[in-house]
């Protein structure tokens, strides 16, 4: 049997790598896809817990975790695409004009 | 073997995960998401959570990842409109920070693995996480959830047709600015 800290491990990858890429990319959609990837490394952890534990409720708050990141991919894309209309651009360093 | 096989799954996804936050095109970010999602269900299988594995290639890879790969290709973006700077420093900042983070969560996730409590994995039925027994928890303890997700769903579509949605004689306008 694998123990649970390979899983915890994997899971905390993910998640950091999620992170590095909020923070380096500069491309909106890089960036909603690294938030994907840390909503993903979080269902890696429920699920393990879910099976140490016995107990398979974890495996609907994942369900719930699939659809709010349904809804927030598609309203964050079309954030993008109303942005990319408006100032041509999916950099964000570029969309700073609440800065102004 | 069940270790071997959690192994080459966890590296493929974390190469696809590294893949993804360091390539500069839109569309191979897109498709290293696709393989991670992959390896997930993989690893998903392996913990006997068959129906969200299946729910993880359908929905996510399936659905989530097709969204995305529609909007880059419908923005048609060039390699050159993201790395118009790239900014080093902010890079190996961010990466520094990133990596403390991972070594600080996984000190932690160590030592609490490493209690009694999580030493070895209960003995489950062959049913554990299967279609049945989740459809049994959706439907009947956590149906008020369920069907707020319904509404949640509704709402995002709601406001993604008003956010993208193309008004009459608003598009000229917008293209001005």
């Amino acid at each position: 049997m694998i123990p649970l800290a390979n899983y915890l491990l994997l899971s905390t990858v993910l998640f950091g790598l999620g992170v590095i890429g909020v923070i380096i990319s500069r491309n909106i959609i890089t960036i909603l896809m690294s938030v994907e990837l840390m909503l993903n490394a979080a269902n890696l952890a429920l699920i393990s817990f879910a099976r140490w534990h016995g107990d398979p409720g974890a495996h609907v708050f994942v369900f719930i975790v699939f659809v709010v990141a349904a809804a927030e991919a598609a309203v964050g894309l079309s954030l993008v695409i109303a942005i990319f209309r408006r100032k041509n651009t999916v950099n964000v360093d570029d969309l700073n004009i609440l800065k102004r | 073997m069940d270790l071997v096989v959690f192994w080459i799954a966890a590296g493929v996804a974390g190469a696809a995960a590294v893949n993804l936050i360091f390539q500069s095109k839109p569309i191979n970010s897109v498709l290293s998401l696709v393989v991670v999602l992959f390896a997930l269900a993989v690893i998903y299988l392996q913990l006997s959570a068959e129906f969200v594995a299946a729910l993880q290639i359908i929905i996510y890879a399936g659905a989530i990842m097709v969204l995305f790969l529609f909007v880059v290709m419908l923005l048609n973006l060039q390699k050159d409109q993201f790395l118009s700077e790239r900014r080093p420093t902010l890079r190996s900042f961010g990466v520094l920070l990133g990596g403390t983070l991972i070594i600080e969560i996984s000190l932690i996730a160590r030592t609490f693995a490493a209690r009694g409590v999580h030493a070895g994995a209960p003995v489950v039925s062959d049913d554990f996480g299967g279609v049945r027994q989740v459809g049994h928890l959706l439907f009947d303890k956590y149906l008020l959830p369920f069907e707020l997700t319904s509404i949640l769903l509704l709402i995002a579509v709601a406001g993604a047709l008003v956010l993208a949605g193309r008004r009459p004689g608003a598009g000229i306008k917008g293209k001005s600015e």
